[in-house]
């Protein structure tokens, strides 16, 4: 057969010239949330992205649709979120920093490749723009996919990494963290946002500098081809009910060193707080503003904020539990957080809740009414 | 003493645990003659689907992935997005490829994603126990339609070299048989030229091979390949479906 013109689409390969920084480390600029966790994760090194549109991330494949080729990397319009999924978990497979992107319903559908990669160990990035649920729901701001991001709806006993930024600047520096903690915990790792974060614009900085994919450390798990070496296997199928379960119980043993090692949060006036509020994201954005105006009104509110919302700061809510008798919890749902914030305050003080459903953000002159009404 | 007959050395020492008379087996062994006489063992991935084929990763001597049910075309795509220097290639059952991971096939080969998928068609759900598959043919009793595929209820079967062969993007798409050892030869055929247009980066191929699976379908090994021969391939017609590579590039 005659070499002839390659029909199928080519992969290009990384040119030098290709590497465009872009943004200077440390400069200052307007940007919108999708983007910036965008530009961060290609900062951080990501060279694969697939994923399926869907309203409010559009941005974040849109932008990357053209930003991955400049820098010899891979963007696939996937024809669903299971093969998005799975896309990347061939290319995690081969070694790549591999992302995806999406909102609620779409989130749904990636679950089952996401327990798969935690049972292949496979690192991976993904961001949910949460809106608003069930089912169709709609496209406001919610954070109402809380316990589908920190338990997760598909098979087994897995964990993924949830951090959830609460403004511009943390969308564009969290991808790089999630990539570190993936990698070195081989486990997916995700950004928690909601509509309003991925919309807004606000300024931020890159704090970290381009990464160079080439000098990341060599993994020793993935697939090239057996040359020179033993043959991999990455199979998630342990037909043996005694070797599946000392899987188990090594996914125990990650999960603890990151509960041990990874609790992220945020905390402000605490010291002398009568009341405590815990919420992330946009809430704890509104909820600082609502500490501020009580504060000015000599209402001692304190804040902690969840930064990563699994591993969750459970220690610290459990020790302020001791001494402060009333907690808050606001959030843009139902009632989802305040579950964990039930478990770490193991009944030592008084529980309270402010929620707005539905792709209502609340104010933070209404969080002050309800921070009022619970101190009565 | 001259040996003229071995084991390929793609080919573990694992013994196999298919059932007498599974095309799987046969399939297994065709690759890895291919992957031998191509000298590529050292370069190749090979993905394992879910379904009878899920121990592939044990039987085949390189580096092996399993991936969830229907999903090794875009597990697939990525791995050759990454990496277009090593050779991949899927494997699949008819459940696994035209039932649960439709779009996924579809969408891969409409994208000419280069790589090689490798499709058992036994017209059956062998793992689980022999459910209708997608390819079940119309009379054929499965344990999920006892009386025999009627399509007033049960729907028609999928044609998957004919459905395929509409796209513009497969390069080269044939449907042969595992009944007889000229076949058998002719399977092997179609396999090393679905890998050489890999090894070009010419772009998707396909080649579906109808297996035998005598548990699911209720017969002897000798009565499955005879049924290959009568039911299957008249339904079923063997030949080239698509080769872009005997025509002129546009
Ligand atoms: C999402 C999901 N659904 C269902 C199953 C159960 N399942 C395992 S194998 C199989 C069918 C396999 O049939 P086929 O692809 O035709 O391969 P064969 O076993 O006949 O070789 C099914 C439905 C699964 N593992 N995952
Ligand atoms: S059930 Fe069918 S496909 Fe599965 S191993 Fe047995 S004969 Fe082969």
């Amino acid at each position: 057969m005659n070499k002839r013109k390659r029909l199928s689409p080519k992969s290009s390969k990384p040119k030098r010239s290709m590497l465009k920084t872009k943004y200077k480390t440390g400069e200052r600029m307007l940007m919108k949330g999708n983007e910036a966790l965008a530009e961060g994760a290609v900062r951080a090194g990501c060279r694969f992205f697939a994923g399926y549109p869907i309203t409010p991330q559009n941005e974040i494949p849109e932008y990357l649709s053209w930003r991955l080729f400049e820098v010899g990397g891979t963007f696939i319009q996937a024809e669903s979120e299971i093969s998005a999924i799975n896309m990347l978990f061939g290319a995690s497979a081969v070694g790549a920093r591999v992302m995806t992107s999406s909102s609620g319903c779409g989130i749904s559908l990636k679950q089952e490749g996401i327990s798969y990669m935690t049972a292949a160990e496979l690192p991976c990035f993904y961001a949910s723009v949460v809106r608003g649920g069930p089912g169709l729901g709609n496209i406001s701001p919610a954070q109402s996919d809380y316990f589908q991001s920190t338990r997760g709806g598909a098979q087994g006993d897995y964990r993924v990494i949830c951090l959830a930024p609460n403004s511009v600047q943390e969308m564009g520096n969290f991808p790089k963290l999630a990539y570190d903690l993936a990698d070195k915990y081989r486990n997916p790792a995700m950004v928690l946002a909601d509509g309003l974060l991925g919309q807004m614009m606000e300024p931020m900085g890159f704090t970290f500098d381009f990464i160079d994919v080439d000098k990341l450390p060599p993994k020793d798990y993935i697939l090239t081809g057996c040359k020179n070496r033993k043959r991999r296997i990455i199979n998630t199928l342990r037909m043996d009910s005694d070797r599946l379960e000392k899987f188990n119980w090594k996914l125990y043993e990650k999960y603890k060193r990151i509960k041990e090692n990874e609790v992220r949060y945020e905390e402000r006036y605490t010291d002398d707080a009568d009341i405590i509020i815990v919420a992330y994201g946009t809430a704890a954005r509104v909820s600082i503003d609502t500490l501020v105006r009580g504060r000015e009104e000599g209402i001692k509110i304190g804040l902690i904020r969840p930064i990563t919302l699994w591993p969750f700061p459970r220690k610290i809510i459990n020790e302020l539990a001791s001494r402060v008798e009333n907690f808050l919890v606001v959030e843009m749902s139902i009632g989802q957080l305040i579950e964990d914030v039930q478990l770490a305050v193991e009944g030592k003080a008084k529980i309270h809740f402010h929620g707005r459903p539905g792709g209502n953000v609340p104010t933070g002159e209404e969080v002050l009414k309800a921070v009022k009404q619970a101190l009565k | 003493m001259q040996k003229i007959f071995k084991k390929p050395q793609s080919m573990t020492k694992i013994p196999m645990r298919y059932c007498p008379g599974c095309g799987h087996a046969i399939v297994h062994r065709l690759i890895a003659e291919v992957i031998d006489e191509f000298d590529i063992k050292e370069r190749t991935i090979g993905i394992a689907p879910v379904g009878c084929a899920v121990f592939l990763d044990e039987y085949l001597n390189c580096d092996m992935i399993q991936v969830a049910h229907g999903r090794c075309p875009a597990a697939a795509t990525g791995m050759k997005r990454v990496r277009p220097d090593v050779i991949v290639f899927s494997y699949q059952g008819d459940g696994d490829l035209a039932a649960i991971g439709t779009a996924e096939t579809i969408h891969a080969a409409t994208r000419g994603e280069n790589f090689t998928v490798i499709f058992i068609n036994n017209a059956i759900y062998g793992m689980t126990g022999g459910q209708q598959a997608p390819t079940t043919m119309p009379k054929q009793k499965t344990t999920t339609s006892v009386y025999g595929r009627d399509p007033k209820i049960h729907g028609y079967p999928i044609k998957v070299c004919e459905m395929l062969s509409a796209l513009d993007g497969p390069v080269y798409l044939e449907r042969v048989a595992l009944n007889k050892a000229a076949n058998v030869l002719r399977a092997k055929r179609a396999l090393k030229k679905a890998f050489r247009i890999q090894l070009d980066g010419l772009g998707f191929s396909l080649v579906e091979i109808l297996s035998p699976c005598p548990t699911g379908w209720g017969l002897t090994p000798r009565k499955a390949c005879e049924y290959v021969d009568e039911k299957m391939i008249s339904y079923y017609p063997l030949g080239v479906y698509k080769d872009l590579t005997q025509k002129k590039p546009t």
